[in-house]
């Protein structure tokens, strides 16, 4: 059996390797060069500038603004969908007070559970045209539900407003991501010995005491790569934007994966938009390297 | 679980060690997306003799390679046109291909050097034009435009041709780009409202604004716009500064001059459209929606005016109520000091054919274009989309909608001291990007018009100071 093994293991192996390396590994080698040239992509022409698109990238405004908002989402994503992941998967899995004997989530939680997940079954257009109708600041859902309880001060025109673009889009990211969490949590949660929750509950530890003291420390290792993940969802943006708003108003909402996309297939700056790229792809590897460095802590032994 | 994490690092180490790994190795790929200098060479196209009935010099059973965009005009239209052709070159082989993304679909072909005969470069994925040119992907256009007409005994292709379509297609002199549908920007309004009402289109910017406060006293919004598309009110305000200043305000704009932007006319202009800002004359909401949105409200009655090009019919059809009678009137003269009489608008030619400069049968692609501006090409085509053509006089005698019929007149009576601008068409990024960012400010009421025209100029100054976009200069 042993001498066998290689054999059957490089003929599971190499073929996905191989097509990961030619669809994958390649084009972002190939992107490293690319950035190095002024290529215009309409022509096999183009010369080596060197560094002369990353100088460019350094004095661009539009880029720099892009990257501000990348920042903001890479902060307020992953803080708002974990929390409000963390606490909607606490009230589904162990939040009721119901029962005596067992630990289980409020009244309705399976109810629950699929409307939180429902928008991860959407693709991300749909998404997008969805929640641009909402905001629709004539007829959409949101304004509409406002005037009819009489908060007219508080409808806004939302998309087209630079004041509140940004955060608009931003409550559709969470919307649209949080139930994922909610089921990554959730399940994290089940792994959780019950008598530990008990015992909380025994001593009357309140829902937020047992969430914070409990559950967090429980799931650091749920949570850390869920940060992992939204962090990377943050550094892009690219596809609800671009249906959402296309940056605008003013650049307001703009994202680099929206300016490395206008750079390439409107401008056909092809060099200069793969030059984009390629400091996106060290963002991003150096974010992860560093959250995953930041978040690492004494792991808990269960039982 | 401490072993899965392990593993996770390994992976992110040994990813980043990829990484690095792959920049020397970059080299050894590097033909397969930068193309191949040597593919695609000019030679082997295909030529034949040339004769008066074939004054370009088609070779007659060569294959004819098209690929269509597949938007508002669909491809019947076009199919038509290869119908023409396919009867004066009965052997050739005419290989039809409509497309959505003209980009996605053709990027890779150009860089190969293996591209089409024929291309209708249209749509959101069109292809940069002044990136094709600069790039040298595009055919010179002059011998297509000196042959003799298809059908209009004794004159040439360019003196069959509504004035300003060579003009819309030529980069420093030279042209390029067959731009096929003749389209009027104006101020649409519904005749059968304005009839209702008793109102009159006004000729003077005075009285536009005397009719909007007339308009919002009887409870209609008079202005909307395109909201999340804000270019489209760069539109009239321009327009206004041309005719109260004259061509060389649309000319300057075009070559990039310092101060083309906060010129006397424009600063005129853009303090007369900032009295419908202020005096809250448009609809609420407005900045906020898309421009079907937008373009609905409007048909359903809740805003008075809109500014857009004429295909504005055609794109409403599916939400114009019944006896809505669209129509397009000039913007009004700021007053009697105009330049240019109120009757002036812009027309201008659009919907981009080209032929590729590696075209194998370059010539046939030509020949293609002859035959869709012949008088039976141009007719056959506004009959069927309900568009004019850039073929002067094809639409005589083709019932119009009533909207078409207004951009018509409105053109008729324009005539001569119809006017254009091509910045956008040099420079794509100054119109979608900046001067567009600069309109959803100014008509939001967030900035002053002095602030406006500076956000333009300072978008036009980044393009002049940019190397990286080929400059174009216009003196016609």
């Amino acid at each position: 059996m042993r001498h066998g093994k290689y054999p059957l293991l490089l003929a599971f192996l190499l073929p996905p390797l191989a097509l990961y390396g030619y669809f994958v590994v390649s084009p972002y080698a190939q992107s490293f060069l690319i950035a190095m040239t002024n290529w215009q992509g309409l022509s096999p022409a183009y010369e080596f500038v060197g560094f002369d698109n990353f100088k460019r990238m350094m004095g661009d405004e539009y880029v720099w603004n892009a990257l501000l908002n990348n920042l903001w989402l890479l902060v307020l994503l992953p803080l708002l969908t974990i929390a409000l992941g963390l606490f909607l998967a606490t009230m589904l899995n162990v939040g009721g007070r119901g029962g005596r004997s067992t630990v289980t989530g409020v009244r309705g939680s399976g109810l629950y559970k699929v409307i939180y997940f429902a928008p991860q079954m959407l693709s991300v257009s749909i998404v997008g045209v969805l929640w641009a109708e909402v905001y629709n600041p004539r007829s959409g859902l949101l304004n509409s539900a406002l005037r009819a309880l009489g908060l007219d001060g508080l409808a806004k025109i939302w998309l087209g407003d630079p004041a509140y673009a940004f955060w608009a889009v931003l409550a559709v990211m969470v919307w649209a991501n949080v139930g994922f969490y909610v089921v990554l949590f959730g399940a994290a949660m089940q792994s959780v010995p019950r008598d530990i929750y008990e015992a909380a509950a025994l001593d009357g530890a309140s829902r937020l005491t047992t969430l914070v003291r409990i559950t967090v420390p429980l799931l650091w290792d749920t949570i850390q790569v869920a940060w992992v993940y939204l962090a990377i969802l943050a550094l892009d943006g690219f596809a609800l934007i671009h249906v959402m708003t296309r940056g605008g108003p003013n650049f307001s909402t703009d994202v680099v994966g929206l300016r490395l996309y206008t750079e390439a297939f409107g401008d056909y700056k092809w060099g200069y938009a793969s030059a984009i790229g390629v400091v996106m792809f060290f963002v991003t590897l150096s974010v992860t390297v560093l959250s995953l460095r930041l978040t690492r802590r004494e792991r808990i032994e269960l039982s | 679980m401490a072993q899965s994490d392990l593993t996770r690092r390994t992976v992110l180490r040994r990813a980043a060690a990829a990484g690095v790994l792959a920049g020397p190795a970059a080299g050894l790929l590097s033909s397969c997306a930068l193309g191949d200098d040597t593919s695609g060479d000019t030679s082997g196209k295909y030529e034949g003799t040339k004769s008066d009935k074939n004054p370009l010099g088609v070779k007659e059973d060569a294959p004819l390679d098209i690929v269509i965009f597949n938007g508002g005009f669909g491809e019947d239209y076009a199919k038509a046109h290869q119908a023409m052709y396919k009867e004066t070159y009965p052997k050739a082989e005419v290989k039809h291909s409509a497309v959505v993304e003209i980009n996605k679909e053709l990027q890779p072909r150009f860089v190969d050097g293996t591209p089409p005969d024929f291309v209708n470069n249209s749509g959101a994925g069109q292809i940069d034009l002044g990136g094709l040119v600069a790039q040298g992907a595009l055919a010179d256009l002059t011998p297509l435009l000196d042959a003799p007409s298809l059908d209009v005994p004794g004159k040439k292709v360019r003196e069959t041709l509504l004035p300003g379509t060579v003009e819309s297609g030529s980069f420093d002199g030279k042209t390029y780009v067959l731009n096929y549908a003749y389209t009027v920007y104006g101020i649409w309004y519904s005749n059968k409202l304005f009839t209702d009402k008793g109102w009159e289109y006004a000729k003077t910017w005075d009285e536009h604004i005397a009719l909007c406060k007339k308009i919002k006293a009887a409870g209609i919004a008079p202005w909307t716009y395109q909201g999340k598309h804000p270019r489209y009110m760069s539109w009239p305000v321009i327009s206004t500064a041309v005719k109260f200043g004259g061509p060389q305000v649309a000319m300057a704009i075009d070559n990039l001059e310092p101060g083309a932007w906060t010129s006397d006319a424009m600063k005129a202009a853009a303090e007369a459209w900032y009295q419908i800002v202020k005096d809250k004359y448009i609809l609420e909401g407005s900045p906020g929606l898309d421009h079907k949105q937008s373009q609905t409200e409007w048909c359903k009655g809740n805003a008075a005016f809109i500014s857009c090009g004429s295909w504005l019919e055609s794109e409403q059809k599916a939400v114009t109520p019944e006896g809505f009678n669209m129509a397009v009137a000039p913007t009004p003269s700021l007053g009697s000091g105009d330049k240019l009489p109120f009757a002036a608008i812009r027309g201008t030619a659009g919907e981009p054919f080209v032929v590729p400069a590696k075209a194998k049968n370059e010539r046939g692609g030509m020949e293609l274009m002859r035959h869709m501006l012949s008088m039976k090409g141009g007719k056959d085509f506004t009959g069927k989309v309900s568009s004019l053509s850039v073929v002067s006089g094809a639409a005589d005698g083709v019932t119009l909608p009533f909207g078409l019929t207004s951009a018509v007149k409105a053109l008729a009576d324009s005539g001569s001291n119809g006017f254009n601008w091509v910045y956008n068409v040099y420079y794509r990024k100054l119109e979608r990007e900046l001067v567009d960012a600069a309109c959803g400010e100014f008509f939001s009421g967030r900035t002053t018009p002095a602030e406006f025209l500076a956000a333009c100029q300072k978008g036009a100054d980044l393009i002049a100071a940019d190397t990286t976009f080929k400059k174009y200069k216009r003196s016609a």
